[in-house]
């Protein structure tokens, strides 16, 4: 479904990622790890069209993305949940879920993916009229996961959804990512919490200072002694 | 004249300055919110709205007022409203990831180009304004209220009123008003966020052009500077009301004209011009978030 051929990018002069290569199978959660600062985080942006590709190609859906401007990409059916949530905190829940939905004209259609949303994540429904701002840390990751939904993406990047959230609430995130996994959607996901990561996907892949250093299925990187005593603590 | 008949008369002059302030101020507002920027060539715009406007007057002839007003105000609002677009494409929008400096000193270039620009065309004396309404006026009980006024609150009430609706209940709306909080994560939800910007410019620029206008038919006449010392006032006036605010413009315009219209009815109209920038000053100093500008936590 997406493929990375060789891609380096990054911000300024200066390259984050120096030729890195992975694939994304339909249906898939595909886990991206790696210590802080390896180019995760870039790699979903080079993805999306938020940092310029300079080597390598990006395909998705067998169409080159390079050089696409975000919104194009998201047309095409990515959506990016973008590291911190980045709600829009002066905007309420159902204004924030409406901006998803952006570039969709299918207004039915969008009427019941909030609807199947809110059955999803019954808070926000009961929140729909407050500010995002206002919602706790879980409730805003939710938000950002919905909010990217809202798009019908084919293809989900979920960059490390579990960020400062409570160990409780980092399961239910995950209990729902593994969901939408099951209901088809296919997963790119960034994450600091290799153990839990490698628990939901189903491949995964270890960044090392921009340059891939392992690639396996996810039971078999658990067992991977250098990815235990790198990333799941001994 | 007593007390109450000339505090309500000054009531009255100010209201109808702060409706033009207002107007202008709202530009200067919305494009901070979405670009953080200041847009110093704002205040030309609006001149330049003014003599679209005076163009406009002067080739319609034998229809009634109201509906050269109207043709005047939308010839106007679409002349500004490109130039505003335009000047976003082409100063503005290259060096978006430039350094604060960088833009502040084109928008003060493209400042002068604007001034520039007009007095080339409609020379450096003043240009009087054909009337464009008719020179009534109404007392009630020793205070003079004039049609001028009127269509001036008329006008700029219609025109809050429609940007709150647009602001607040449109698609367009809400996408300026995210694109104001955070352009990256716009740009990940599919929004245009360049022209999303681009609009913004537009109408703000479309608003100033009826500020123009009225404040043309207000004083008369129209000068290529005018635009400098109204367009620092309608800055001040959202800065009072907390930059980046819509509703703050607003609330920040018809302050800054009350207080204008009272110092100059008490104290002297040759003092009109200083009291707003000595509030100018004191809010930088004491409240720089502004009268609404109190910010919202961004993150829970």
């Amino acid at each position: 479904m997406l493929r990375l051929d060789g891609i380096a990018a990054g911000y300024g002069r200066t390259n984050c990622l120096h030729g890195v290569s992975l694939e994304v199978r339909e249906g898939e959660v595909v886990a991206l790890l790696g210590a802080n600062g390896a180019g995760k985080t870039t790699t979903l942006m080079a993805i999306s069209g938020l940092v310029p590709v300079r080597q390598g190609r990006v395909v998705f859906q067998g169409r080159a993305l390079g050089g696409l401007p975000p919104a194009d990409v998201v047309g095409l059916g990515i959506s990016h949940v973008p590291e911190g949530r980045r709600i829009l905190p002066r905007l309420t829940v159902l204004e924030n879920l409406e901006l998803g939905g952006y570039l969709r004209r299918d207004r039915p259609a969008l009427r019941q993916d909030l609807e199947r949303l809110y059955e999803l994540f019954p808070v926000l429904g009961e929140r729909r009229r407050q500010l995002a701002g206002t919602l706790s840390g879980g409730e805003q990751q939710m938000l950002a996961i919905a909010r990217g939904l809202m798009a019908r993406p084919k293809l989900l990047l979920l960059d490390e959804p579990s960020l400062g959230l409570s160990p409780k609430l980092v399961v239910t995130i995950f209990e729902t990512i593994a969901r939408l996994n099951r209901e088809g959607m296919t997963i790119l996901l960034v994450e600091q919490n290799a153990y839990l990561a490698l628990r939901i996907a189903h491949r995964g892949y270890v960044l090392e200072a921009g340059r891939l250093a392992l690639t396996d299925t996810a039971p078999n990187l658990a067992q991977n002694p250098q990815v235990k005593s790198a990333y799941l603590g001994g | 004249m007593t007390p109450l008949q000339l505090f309500l008369q000054q009531l009255a002059n100010g209201l109808t300055l702060g409706a033009i302030y207002a107007l202008i101020a709202l530009g200067y507002t919305m494009v901070y919110g979405v670009v953080q920027l200041i847009n110093f060539a704002h205040g030309e715009i609006f001149m330049v709205g003014a003599y679209a406007a005076l163009t406009v007057a002067l080739a319609i002839t034998g229809a009634p007022w109201w509906a050269v007003l109207a043709v005047c105000a939308l010839g106007a609002m679409a002349l500004c409203g490109a130039l505003g677009w335009a000047t976003e494409r082409v100063a503005y929008r290259p060096i978006r990831s430039a350094p604060r400096l960088n833009a502040l000193i084109t928008a003060i270039g493209m400042s002068f180009v604007l001034q520039n620009l007009v007095m080339r065309i409609y020379g450096a004396t003043d240009r009087r304004f054909p009337e464009l309404w008719p020179a009534v006026r109404w007392q009630w009980g020793g205070v003079t209220v004039t049609l001028t006024q009127v269509v001036v609150w008329g006008t700029a009430a219609l025109l809050m009123v429609g940007l709150q609706w647009l602001v607040m209940r449109t698609r367009l709306g809400v996408a300026m008003r995210a694109t104001s909080q955070d352009v990256a994560a716009c740009a990940l939800l599919g929004i245009p966020v360049n022209r999303i910007i681009a609009v913004t410019f537009a109408l703000g620029s479309a608003l100033a052009a009826v500020g123009g206008m009225l404040f043309g038919g207000y004083y008369g006449t129209i000068n290529f500077h005018d635009g400098y010392l109204t367009g620092l006032k309608a800055f001040t006036a959202a800065v009072l009301g907390g930059i980046g605010n819509i509703p703050g413009a607003m609330v920040g315009g018809v302050v800054l004209g009350l207080l204008e219209g009272l110092g100059a009815g008490y104290l002297s109209s040759q003092w009109k011009n200083v009291f707003a920038f000595v509030i100018l000053v004191c809010l930088l100093l004491f409240k720089p978030t502004g009268l609404l500008g109190e910010r919202v936590a961004d993150r829970a």
